[in-house]
């Protein structure tokens, strides 16, 4: 026993012999096993199907054989010249690797990736490559004549970089970056900056729906918890009903409700209240946006703060009220506290949600509707980029475990005081 | 022994009518969809007795990158856009097509002959429709609308215009309208002159635009009377008008012509049984029947005079084709390797001016 | 919650006005359900209130979208209606085929992100357990990454495994997506949950089973009802993941909905929506019913 040198009398020890501290910590640590014992399913679960599927997909925003794979001469004359300008022996490498692709059809491959880079040069690549197959040496001279683009500095650093077997371009290209003639990175063109452009406004528009979902799910959801259950199931019927109801259903509805020839404005025509030209832009701008968005994500605070409302008693209100406190001191003091887990989990829910819906937006969010999600979207569904849509899906999931953790710090997702 | 085996299958394709196989066409459903089915898929099934499973997606484009990656290739036929097509034949993700061994028109004019130009221009694809992007109208409410300049004119024509939220299509229509000819467009975009003045073109009317995503949104716009005039897909808005009896009208000048293609993904299960349906899909008389259920162009010029009427038995379907000579007079067909290689660059630019 | 006797006149107003706020928070709830009933049955295929009806002509309105979701995809649509035409819209119409997939999978991906949820919410609530934040974030990230990575990711991993394609594959999936809900809605609901209680339960001689069954399960009913819920309605109205992972046997009815959205947005969509929503009513109503009577029944009174 490792105290067995201390006096036996001053000891703490349980009923059976043990000095006290140690079987504290037995049974702590038993605890801990137990509590992770009951995690560890889902764990699995999750890693399973979750977490090793997403990995790979996001491995692909530093994969970089795209270009590598068929382009193996030019590759190794890279290696070999790390600073080189591109002589005689290079441009011969890169002939042979033309004719190599072209014949194994990956040409259009490697075309694309430098194309990320170089806009414009995918066609240089492929139509090169028709014709690769009859140059002869000297191949500098050679390839020049079938287009001088070949001599672009920018082209050569795009292919040097492209050459690695991992890269960080896809990253550099989501922040704005792009690679100058140098092989440095720089910002790129202030009017093809967007990506956190975008960012921004899609957290900051989260920011806004998740306030007012709050706002209006508070005294819904308050309302629910202390109504008699009869009349409150009744009411949960009116939350549950839109709930149900598909994406698209909700989304096409508010259009019918908002636009400039809609219900609302209709009715607000026909009792006067605007005139005939001066009907209420609420569709296809932030403000359509925002209210169909703030809608589809209310259940998801409404719900939360209701099961946690419905396990506060009542007595600790009337109990404070007894004691001399105000109907507000009441509220601010004792029932919001109580709250807070119900506001960080519906916080937290509509906060995500809003993060990554982009139909609604799209749809009805006009010039202002473009949010992350839909880059990510075009570029795994429309230009076929999918390096590029990983890296943006990598840094947005990475940017709101941020702030998960920066909101678990400052707030504590746990114990959370206001007031 | 992989070749021996295609051969002896094309060799005895009369045997597939007795064998139970089947084809697995993805296409983009709706309307079009509908049409592909009465038109090709019902024959085929009928002339050669393999079954035919029509799926729908979105952009068929998307999942069949991903099968082909995987390697687990459920779809035996694909039918996408024309860049898409070309960008997935370059990553070698689709069987290259033999455009020689497509059935010839009737009078004997060979395959490669008769597609209309553009229409082949890819090796792993054989294009099916010509569709456009086109400005349209209620022609009860609008009138005098000649030219595409009129779009971008507010002082002539006040009110909302609807706009698809992407660079294509936009930056040409605006191109166009600013009096750059037809024929000139793309060369003027190559330049970041051209790609200004388009974008300056926009500009004009940005402040009154009501962007569009999907399809199907242009003619309930219009229905609604949001905006006046719209960019849309020429099928949809003669749908509406003559399908629906809306007051639509098309007004073609300055129309942007686009093909949907076949394509096979690498490994599809039914090659060969893949590649029977896009020989009897895209033959001339399959391509004139299938304008009687929507107004897209067949890809053929042999297959022009056999187009008939609309479902409806009335509608003649010829002057309502984007490739009708009357409709042609100021048109623009897609570049595709223009897109192919700008479009990263031009949509993030274009994001980038929504944003401003 | 009704008026105490010892309200001043400010809370006198307060509580009029909270139920006036509440009302039309309701309202604003509502009305887009409210919307789509009418417009369900146009007679045009566009989402307007043409003139006719709102003069409320006959003629404006139609049950052609209603005829349009059954016959859609049936062998024999213009049949005469007898047993055989609906033996056939049992087997063969898409929407009902897109129904019968959309509940099944909903219904085991809803028990699967449930039940391991459930427990795992339990763990996670202990306050001995180790790295909790980190397995949180773990175990919400399916939240977090865009639907079509998601999608595109677990087709690659389901082809190497033989999974895509399969309703085994499509539940796994959906089950992923509906657990974040789960975890959060019942982790909430476990804060506050008193835990002195399970030690008494302990005291009394329960067992943890006896003791979360009889005495934890039913005080955290309501959040893990709501997790459900929200897993349930995400697989609902998930179209990606299936448009990857399903095959074309597993149509959903959102898969539905979105097929040929470049061309037309059908109002069937709106037919769809007003017989769910007559369908929920429906079946809340029963629910309602029924629990209502077993509380006369136990001899309580209303509540």
């Amino acid at each position: 026993m490792a105290n067995a040198d201390m006096p036996a009398d001053t000891m703490l020890r349980t009923a059976d012999g043990q000095p006290l501290k140690s079987a504290l910590a037995k049974a702590s640590r038993k605890a801990r096993i137990r509590a992770f014992l009951l995690v560890v399913p889902l764990l699995i679960f999750v890693l399973l199907t979750f977490v090793i599927p997403i990995g790979q997909m996001l491995s692909r925003s530093v994969n970089n054989d795209q270009f590598s794979e068929s382009m193996i001469n030019i590759g190794v004359w890279f290696d070999e010249n790390p600073n080189a300008e591109p002589d005689e022996a290079a441009y011969a490498a890169l002939a042979a690797d033309l004719v190599y692709s072209a014949a194994n059809r990956m040409i259009g491959n490697a075309g694309t990736r430098i194309n990320y880079e170089v806009p414009g040069t995918r066609s240089l690549f492929t139509s090169s490559g028709r014709k690769a197959k009859n140059l002869k040496a000297p191949f500098k001279e050679a390839l020049l004549e079938l287009d001088e683009d070949w001599a672009r500095p920018d082209l050569w650093a795009a292919m040097r970089s492209a050459s690695g077997t991992t890269t960080f371009n896809f990253y550099q290209a989501a922040v704005d970056r792009k690679i100058n003639a140098d092989g440095q990175f720089e910002r790129a063109d202030e009017n093809s900056r967007i990506y956190m452009t975008l960012f921004g406004r899609t957290f900051a528009l989260s920011v806004v729906i998740t306030g007012l979902c709050l706002l209006l799910g508070f005294p819904i959801a308050h309302l629910l918890a202390t109504l008699p259950l009869r009349k409150a199931s009744l009411l949960m019927i009116l939350v549950l009903l839109p709930f149900w109801t598909s994406l698209l259903v909700r989304t096409t509805s508010w259009m019918v409700l908002l636009q400039g020839q809609g219900v609302i404005n209709n009715v607000l025509v026909s009792l006067g209240i605007v005139t005939e030209d001066g009907r209420l832009e609420m569709m296809y701008n932030q403000t359509g946006t925002i209210i169909a968005m703030t809608h589809i994500l209310l259940p998801f605070m409404i719900l939360p703060l209701y099961s946690v409302m419905k396990t506060i008693p009542p007595s600790y209100a009337r109990a404070a009220r007894s004691l001399g406190a105000t109907s507000w001191t009441t509220f601010r003091r004792i029932y919001l506290p109580q709250t807070v887990s119900g506001i960080g989990a519906g916080g937290i829910l509509c906060f995500i949600l809003a993060v990554g819906y982009y139909i609604t937006p799209a749809l009805v969010g006009g010039a202002d509707g473009t949010l992350i999600s839909n880059q990510i979207a075009f570029h795994m569904q429309n230009s076929l980029n999918w390096s590029l849509a990983a890296a943006l899906a990598t840094m947005l999931l990475a940017s709101v475990l941020i702030l998960y953790w920066a909101y678990d710090r400052l707030v504590g997702i746990d114990n959370m005081k206001l007031g | 022994m992989k070749k021996t085996l295609i051969l002896s299958t094309a060799l005895t394709a009369v045997s597939f009518a007795a064998s139970a196989q089947e084809v697995v066409v993805m296409s983009w459903g709706g309307a079009y969809g509908v049409s592909q089915v009465e038109a090709y898929n019902k024959p085929f099934t009928e002339a050669t007795g393999i079954k035919t499973t029509m799926v729908d997606a979105d952009n068929p484009a998307t999942p069949i990158k991903a099968q082909v990656e995987a390697g687990n290739v459920s779809i035996d036929v694909a039918d996408v856009e024309l860049s898409d097509a070309v960008s997935l034949c370059d990553e070698g993700k689709l069987e290259v097509i033999d455009h020689a061994s497509l059935p010839a028109a009737p009078d004997g004019t060979p395959a490669v002959d008769d597609f209309v130009e553009g229409a082949l221009a890819s090796e792993c694809a054989v294009a099916n429709i010509v569709w456009s992007t086109i400005v349209a109208y209620d022609g009860s409410k609008t009138s005098g609308v000649t030219s595409i300049a009129d779009f971008f004119d507010l002082s002539k024509i006040p009110g909302k215009r609807g706009l698809r939220k992407a660079a294509k299509a936009n930056l040409e229509m605006a191109l166009m309208a600013d009096g750059v000819p037809a024929s000139e467009v793309y060369d003027l975009l190559e330049t970041d002159e051209g790609v200004e003045r388009a974008f300056a073109k926009l500009d004009t009317i940005k402040n009154d635009v009501v962007w569009w995503e999907a399809g199907a949104q242009p003619p309930q716009l219009l229905a609604d009377g949001e905006v006046v005039m719209t960019t849309g897909y020429n099928g949809r808005i003669f749908n509406a008008a003559v399908g629906e009896g809306k007051p639509f009208e098309i007004l073609w000048d300055g129309q942007i012509m686009d093909f949907d293609l076949f394509v096979i993904p690498k490994g599809a299960p039914n090659k060969d049984a893949a590649l029977e349906y896009i020989k009897f899909a895209t033959d001339t008389q399959r391509l004139a029947d299938q304008a009687k259920y929507i107004s897209y162009g067949p890809a053929r010029k042999s297959s022009a005079p056999l187009v008939g009427l609309y479902q409806d038995g009335k509608t003649e379907m010829g002057p309502q084709m984007p490739t009708s000579p009357d409709n042609l007079k100021n048109a623009l067909v897609n570049n595709f390797e223009f897109w192919a290689d700008r479009n990263t660059e031009l949509s993030e630019r274009f994001n980038a001016w929504l944003l401003n | 919650m009704a008026l105490p006797v010892y309200a001043d006149p400010l809370e006198r107003v307060w509580y009029y006005s909270y139920r006036v706020i509440c009302a039309l928070i309701f309202i604003f709830l509502i009305s887009p359900i409210l919307i789509i009933m009418p417009l369900s049955f146009n007679a045009e295929p566009y989402f307007t209130f043409t003139p006719e009806m709102l003069r409320f002509d006959p003629a404006g309105y139609s049950t052609r979208w209603y005829d349009n979701l059954m016959t859609f995809g049936m062998t024999a649509p213009d049949a005469v209606r007898d047993g055989s035409w609906w033996a056939d819209f049992w087997q063969n119409a898409r929407w009902m085929q897109a129904a019968k997939n959309s509940i099944i999978v909903g219904f085991f991906s809803t028990i699967v992100a449930t039940v391991l949820g459930t427990i795992a919410a339990l763990g996670l609530s202990r306050p001995e357990m180790p790295y909790r934040k980190l397995i949180m974030a773990v175990l919400i990230s399916p939240m977090i990454v865009p639907i079509i990575i998601t999608a595109t990711g677990l087709f690659f991993f389901y082809s190497d495994v033989g999974l895509s394609g399969t309703y085994f594959g499509l539940v796994m999936a959906h089950a992923t997506l509906g657990i974040p809900f789960v975890i959060i809605t019942v982790t909430a609901t476990l804060m506050g949950f008193d835990r002195s209680l399970l030690r008494a339960s302990a005291n009394l001689g329960a067992g943890p089973a006896t003791t979360f069954f009889k005495v934890q399960l039913p005080l955290i009913t309501p959040g893990v009802v709501s997790g459900a819920l929200f897993a349930f309605v995400t697989s609902f109205d998930e179209v990606v993941v299936v448009l990857f992972i399903g095959s074309h046997e597993q149509q959903t009815i959102p898969r539905q909905m979105w097929n040929g959205i470049r061309e037309q947005i059908s109002p069937s969509i709106l037919a769809v929506a007003t017989i769910l929503v007559i369908f929920s009513i429906c079946l809340l109503t029963v629910v309602e019913l029924l629990r209502r009577r077993s509380e006369r029944l136990r001899g309580l009174s209303p509540s």
